[in-house]
């Protein structure tokens, strides 16, 4: 009985899977962030913040997406390190642009809701930083990668530095937590349930399915591109040899 | 363990009698302190204020700049593919190269700093701190630093790579330095922050070779 990360293994088979399910995880992504956009727009404001809370609904499943595509990342390292999984690199290749923009998305949509509810774009807290040091992490290995001509060597030096980058993680799940910080404490997955309000969470929900829905659809293509890149690659490699080959033998 | 001790002690020499490299990070550490006043402002109390925290970020950079030749030179006239098929595992080799790094440039920059703490008109009394907390957490940029050597020895213009890859990991070394100078000098007196940089250090010195010897390896064979 194969597993199914062991039947997907296959590139052709998983190059005929993704295409058959890509489509309808765009749709459903798209689906769920407008009725999640809807929601979000006639909740009632914040009692706190009014209006400006509403940036939340971009920002927190942008932070979520920041750092689960970074252990995504970390799994398909292991993945590729240790166990030699074909797809692994394929994967972990095409998450680290698309959790580089969503760790800057959430960068971005917390400083602009800073302004308003702190009166400063930005702080040196804890959680602002760990977070900016996130997507260094992210330009890091997309700049080793593309510093390294040979592509499976490559493959395994960024492996080995998303596996030391890793320590990140903990860092900025628990910086809230310890010290005090401007940035507020988790609220939603916490001991004990939600602080939030139903009114509010339930949107957020929605448009945290929605992201996720969005990631997963956007991954499933950079890695279909990925791996369509590295057949015309080795077929262009093919082509090479042959000329090389037919002209060998013409000359003598 | 008479293989690492004389890997330690060739590295240790080489060091010494090659010259060159302690004398660029102390030069450059020198500068870089130097120069930040310039940019600030000589006003004496905003110096004192700041300087351990730029006699920090500047030993960080100096220590930086001496990271590329940790493994390239070796590698370049093929001892380290000697190293790779000896006795002695890869793991053992990083540490003992990590280490002479920490003994040879970790060390006179921390002891470097008071000189340049003068400079600064940082007050005499923090000295011991400031020197006590950087030996702490010296040992964890050498060995942090050896995986950003090791991962870019052969990548296109490592040197500029290496500063990227590396300076986001030091982050916590550079807040829990700080935070352990500020405790102790200040009213709250908290060692709590100097255990952590301890244990940062003890972790890098175990956790750190096992990351380097792997990107070693990969690229050895």
């Amino acid at each position: 009985m194969q597993t199914l990360t062991q039947r997907l293994a296959n590139p052709t088979r998983f190059m005929e899977l993704s295409a058959r399910i890509l489509p309808w995880i765009a749709a459903a992504a798209a689906v769920v962030i407008a009725y999640g956009l809807y929601l979000g727009f006639t909740a009632p404001p914040d009692s706190l913040q009014g209006e400006t809370a509403r940036i939340m609904y971009i920002h927190v499943p942008s932070a979520w997406l920041s750092m689960s595509v970074y252990a995504l990342v970390a799994v398909s390292s292991f993945g590729l390190l240790v166990f030699r999984h074909p797809l692994a690199d394929v994967s972990a290749k095409a998450a680290v642009p698309l959790g580089a923009a969503f760790t800057f998305l959430a960068l971005v949509t917390g400083s602009l809701w800073g302004r308003p509810t702190w009166g400063t774009y930005w702080v040196w807290d804890a959680r602002l930083t760990s977070v900016l040091i996130l997507f260094f992490l992210y330009l890091g290995l997309m700049a080793l990668r593309s510093s390294i001509e040979d592509e499976s060597l490559a493959a395994k030096l960024t492996a080995i530095l998303a596996l030391v980058g890793i320590v990140m993680l903990p860092i900025i799940k628990f910086s809230v937590e310890f010290g005090n910080t401007l940035h507020q404490p988790a609220s939603v997955i916490r001991a004990g349930g939600p602080t939030i309000d139903n009114a509010l969470l339930v949107p957020l929900l929605v448009m945290a399915i929605g992201f996720t829905l969005m990631f997963v659809a956007m991954h499933l293509k950079a890695m279909r591109n990925e791996i369509l890149r590295r057949r015309v690659k080795s077929l262009q490699l093919a082509e090479v040899a042959r000329a090389q080959s037919t002209q060998l033998a013409a000359a003598e | 363990m008479s293989a690492f001790l004389a890997l330690l002690k060739r590295d240790l020499l080489l060091s010494v009698r090659q010259g060159g490299a302690l004398g660029t990070a102390l030069g450059f550490y020198m500068l870089v302190v130097t120069l930040l006043p310039l940019g600030l402002g000589a006003d004496l109390n905003l110096l004192s204020r700041i300087a351990p925290g730029v006699l920090w970020i500047a030993l960080l950079l100096a220590a930086l700049l001496s990271l590329g030749r940790v493994f390239s030179s070796d590698y370049e006239d093929g001892t380290l593919d000697v190293l790779a098929t000896g006795s002695l595992p890869m793991e053992l080799v990083v540490t003992a190269k990590a280490l002479a790094h920490w003994l040879s440039t970790g060390i006179p920059l921390a002891l470097m700093a008071p000189v340049l703490g003068l400079l600064l008109n940082l007050d005499i009394g923090a000295y011991p701190l400031l020197v006590a907390t950087m030996l702490a957490g010296t040992p964890a940029v050498s060995f942090i630093g050896a995986v950003g050597a090791a991962l870019t020895l052969r990548a296109y213009r490592g040197g500029l790579l290496i500063a990227l890859l590396v300076l986001p990991l030091y982050v916590p070394t550079l807040v829990f330095g700080m935070a352990a100078i500020n405790g102790l000098l200040g009213a709250s007196g908290s060692g709590s922050a100097f255990l952590i940089l301890t244990a940062l250090s003890l972790a890098s010195i175990v956790l750190c070779p096992l990351a380097a010897a792997a990107a070693l390896r990969v690229q050895m064979q």
